[in-house]
């Protein structure tokens, strides 16, 4: 177990009782320590840092309106880089799903375009969980949301690719479920110089629906179904994580029923949806073997 | 001495001839701003490329973010700002418009952030041409707002601002506004200041966040509820309270305004008026012009002419549009008989701002000037002597006849020539 | 102008400092609470340190990575993910009666 001991987040947040998103927050933190300056637009993690007066970080953290998480990270990292304190200090954006995807792209996009030197780190909780779970561009087809009551009818943004797309030096897919590969890959964004994006899927009780003790058994059943792939693109390089190496058998994969079966979010997905599913999942790994084997 | 040799005598190696935009550019370095987020718009652009231009010479050593909208543009400074740099950004009526959301976020964070705006008219339909109506539509979210008259002006103010903004008895942002073209590409003498004057007239920002003490741990700007939260680590305020800071401050910033003023002008030797407002031939006036900016600089050429009329009449230039100047708008125009107002603006559904604000300011008064407001040269409709003596005229003989409205009144309108102008059937004739 | 400064100068901006139970006592939220089996828990069986998974996936970072592990059951909230994740099941979730 080789996570320093010292947190950063103290007990007695107001994060939902297991929540994937301050499972993830905790982890990065410990990776990257206490020079650590975070950016957070309105999300869940507003609300986990507290009302006024009183935080739960032990690292100062500059909450910005829901469209700005880049370019506020931007404005961090040059005034720390006029300060000549940008080689001490660490600059971490994290936003959700809805603040990347959606409001936040435009800024996110600016800022990998411009090279700027932080991580930016999106927890996917799949919607926009903080405003009663409303559908976001990040939300599964066919899931249940407030605001498609019937299904989502389009597919999920694929963020990665579009980062991968920027060219920056780090792009990577991480899952609360896996906390030891998170520590990891942000351990190694850390060192890198330039944009680094991290997505990771944050299991979120009240908006799956499930029970919070099942937040890391059912992170671990997108990964296990072949759902939520882990890896690294590093410099252009592919690489599958550890956690996700053996479901390139498609034999070892479980099948997406277990996962869809387990959260009432799913509840409405037909036998045309869950069939659209097998095959995204199928497609999906056959685009890893083909660049795993040409690159 | 001849004319020339007077003015050869009277040459200053510091005198250079800039447009607006320049002179708010060279303002920018000599204040040595850290970080600096812009993006282009007309009429603004040639400000944030004289400033790359000085950043690749080495004449600037700031972090110049070339970001991908106006949004990110402030919101660029405000993280800046929070970090604890001197931050400064350039705009125009849309891109004004594009930052809405992160104004009043700047003026409730306290960030003193500065922005210079060459005004320009809001669309729809597209305009690049100047009006007022951009630096109106933001007067109630909390930024202190400058009207420049002169590029001397621009350059001047620039400096009082930063000052002003990073008092600690302030903590606000600052808008320095000037007419788009008229001004901000039009060259003009303006004197550059030694640099070693302007760093003692500006000492270094020491920023009341400065996040990048990551000693100090502090959460910006949380989610702030209605009430005092009280607990054994403390007690902290309501959003009420945050707000009722913001707006006493804002109050109160008016006497700090004239205070930098005043000390620029003993070390410099430039004034503009009192900081708050200019005056023209006010001394033995009955009558007024209320206008600001570009309208203003008209008006100093038309009150030749209606003085030789024998109309006592002098002007009123606003310089500081927020905070409101209430009691030395009130103090000045109390013994007045009448004013007329010229907006280069409207607030749509209503009338000129600086109309009805002045009609408010002025209510409870005992004796009340007649007032009497116009609108002039919206969309870069070019404001010409004619309009302003017409519009003196046309006001003197309404308050003759006792007559007083709301109802725009606009001058410099052009119906006459679109007689046979009809939307319906624009596209089927011939 | 004086030194002291009138009340809306001593305002500024929203700022927070940290404090441990900024939420307040949350381990009011829920009932149940994790025990420990010491006799089947890892780092106690081995008197050194080892699994430790409770302390890893707890996400409110309320479990000590001490021998036995410690749960400041103040703040936690009973999600019963250490339950689920400890490998030799040695967690259960009880409901613990205030006293």
């Amino acid at each position: 177990m080789d996570l320093p001991e010292e947190e950063f987040i103290y007990p007695g947040t107001r994060a939902c009782a297991g929540c994937g998103m301050a499972l993830i927050y905790r982890i990065a933190l410990k990776a990257l320590g206490a020079k650590t300056l975070v950016t957070v637009p309105a999300s869940c993690l507003t609300v986990l840092h507290g009302m006024q007066g009183f935080c739960s970080t032990k690292v100062s953290v500059y909450h910005t309106p829901f469209a700005t998480t880049g370019a506020s990270a931007s404005g961090i990292l040059a005034s720390l880089e006029d300060k000549g304190l940008a080689d001490e200090i660490i600059v971490l954006a994290f936003a959700g799903d809805g603040g990347t995807t959606d409001i936040g792209i435009q800024a996110l996009s600016g800022a990998a375009e411009r090279g700027t030197n932080f991580i930016y780190a999106c927890y996917d909780n799949e919607a926009y969980m903080n405003t009663g779970v409303q559908r976001s561009g990040s939300t599964p087809l066919g899931v249940r949301t407030t605001t498609t009551p019937e299904g989502k009818d389009v597919h999920k943004k694929n963020m990665p690719k579009i980062l991968e797309a920027h060219g920056i030096p780090y792009v990577a897919t991480a899952n609360a479920a896996y906390p030891l590969d998170l520590f990891e890959k942000f351990k190694r964004a850390k060192e890198v110089k330039g944009p680094k994006y991290m997505h990771i899927l944050s299991p979120c009780p009240p908006g799956w629906g499930y029970e919070p003790k099942d937040t890391i058994l059912i992170g671990r059943l997108a990964n296990e179904t072949g759902f939520w792939p882990l890896y690294e693109v590093i410099n252009g390089k592919f690489e599958l994580s550890k956690p996700s190496k053996k479901y390139l058998d498609s034999s070892k994969r479980k099948p997406i029923t277990d996962y869809l079966k387990s959260q009432k979010r799913f509840k409405f997905i037909d036998e045309t949806t869950r069939k659209i599913y097998e095959e995204y999942i199928e497609h999906v790994w056959n685009e890893i073997k083909g660049r795993l084997e040409n690159q | 001495m001849t004319e020339i040799e007077e003015i050869k005598t009277n040459i200053n190696e510091d005198l250079m001839i800039l447009t607006g935009n320049h002179a708010a550019a060279h303002a920018f370095r000599q204040a040595k701003v850290g970080v600096i987020s812009a993006y282009p718009i007309t009429p603004q652009s040639p400000v944030v490329e004289k400033i790359a231009e000085f950043i690749s010479e080495g004449k600037l050593k700031a972090r110049f973010v070339k970001v991908e909208s106006e949004h990110s543009a402030l919101a660029v400074c405000c993280a800046a700002s929070a970090t604890g740099s001197r931050v400064g950004t350039a705009t125009s009526a849309h891109g004004l418009e594009l930052m809405y959301e992160m104004l009043p976020w700047a003026a409730g964070n306290r960030l003193p952030i500065i922005i210079n705006l060459a005004t320009r008219s809001l669309g729809a339909p597209w305009s690049v041409w100047t009006d007022h109506s951009d630096f109106i539509t933001i007067r109630d979210v909390g930024w202190i707002q400058f009207m420049c008259e002169n590029n001397q002006e621009i350059y001047d103010t620039n400096f009082q601002a930063f000052k002003i903004a990073e008092d600690p008895r302030v903590f606000l942002p600052v808008i320095v506004a000037y007419d788009g073209y008229i001004l901000s590409h039009t060259m003009m003498p303006v004197k550059l200041e030694n640099q070693e004057k302007i760093d003692e007239f500006l000492p270094p920002l020491k920023h009341h966040i400065n996040l990048s003490d990551i000693t100090q741990v502090k959460g910006i700007d949380p989610v702030t509820t209605p009430h005092v939260i009280k607990r054994a680590e403390g007690t902290a305020p309501g959003y009420y309270e945050y707000r009722y800071a913001l707006q006493k401050s804002l109050e109160s910033s008016i006497d700090i305004i004239k205070e930098v003023h005043d000390e620029f002008a003993r070390k410099f030797g430039r004034s503009y008026g009192n900081g708050i407002y200019k005056t023209v031939q006010t001394e033995d006036a009955d009558t007024i012009i209320y206008a600001m900016g570009s309208v203003a600089s008209q008006a100093r050429v038309a009150i030749k002419q209606l003085r030789k009329e024998g109309i006592k009449i002098g002007i009123l230039s606003l310089k500081l549009f927020r905070p409101y100047p209430w009691d030395d708008l009130r103090e000045f125009f109390k013994n007045i008989e009448n004013v007329i107002v010229f907006d280069r603006d409207i607030g749509y559904g209503y009338e000129g701002v600086l109309s009805y604000e002045l009609k408010s300011a002025l209510y409870g008064l005992k004796d009340r000037p007649n007032i009497k407001g116009f609108i002039v040269g919206l969309g870069g409709r070019d404001v010409t002597t004619e309009h302003i003596t017409t519009g003196v005229h046309r006001a003197l003989n309404e308050f003759k006849q006792g007559l007083s409205t709301n109802k725009t009144d606009f001058l410099g309108l052009k119906l006459d020539e679109l007689y046979d102008y009809d939307e319906s059937t624009y596209f089927t004739r011939g | 102008m004086t030194d002291s400064k009138k009340d809306y100068q001593k305002i500024l901006g929203s700022v927070q400092k940290p404090v441990i139970g900024e939420a307040g006592e949350t381990g009011t939220w829920s009932p149940k609470k994790p025990i420990i089996d010491l006799s089947k828990c890892i780092p106690v069986k081995s008197r050194k340190p080892s699994c430790f998974n409770c302390w890893l996936y707890c996400p409110e970072a309320v479990i000590m990575r001490s021998i036995p592990p410690k749960i400041d059951l103040i703040h936690c909230k009973g999600c019963g993910i250490c339950m689920e994740e400890c490998p030799v099941k040695a967690i259960t979730m009880e409901e613990v009666k205030s006293e």
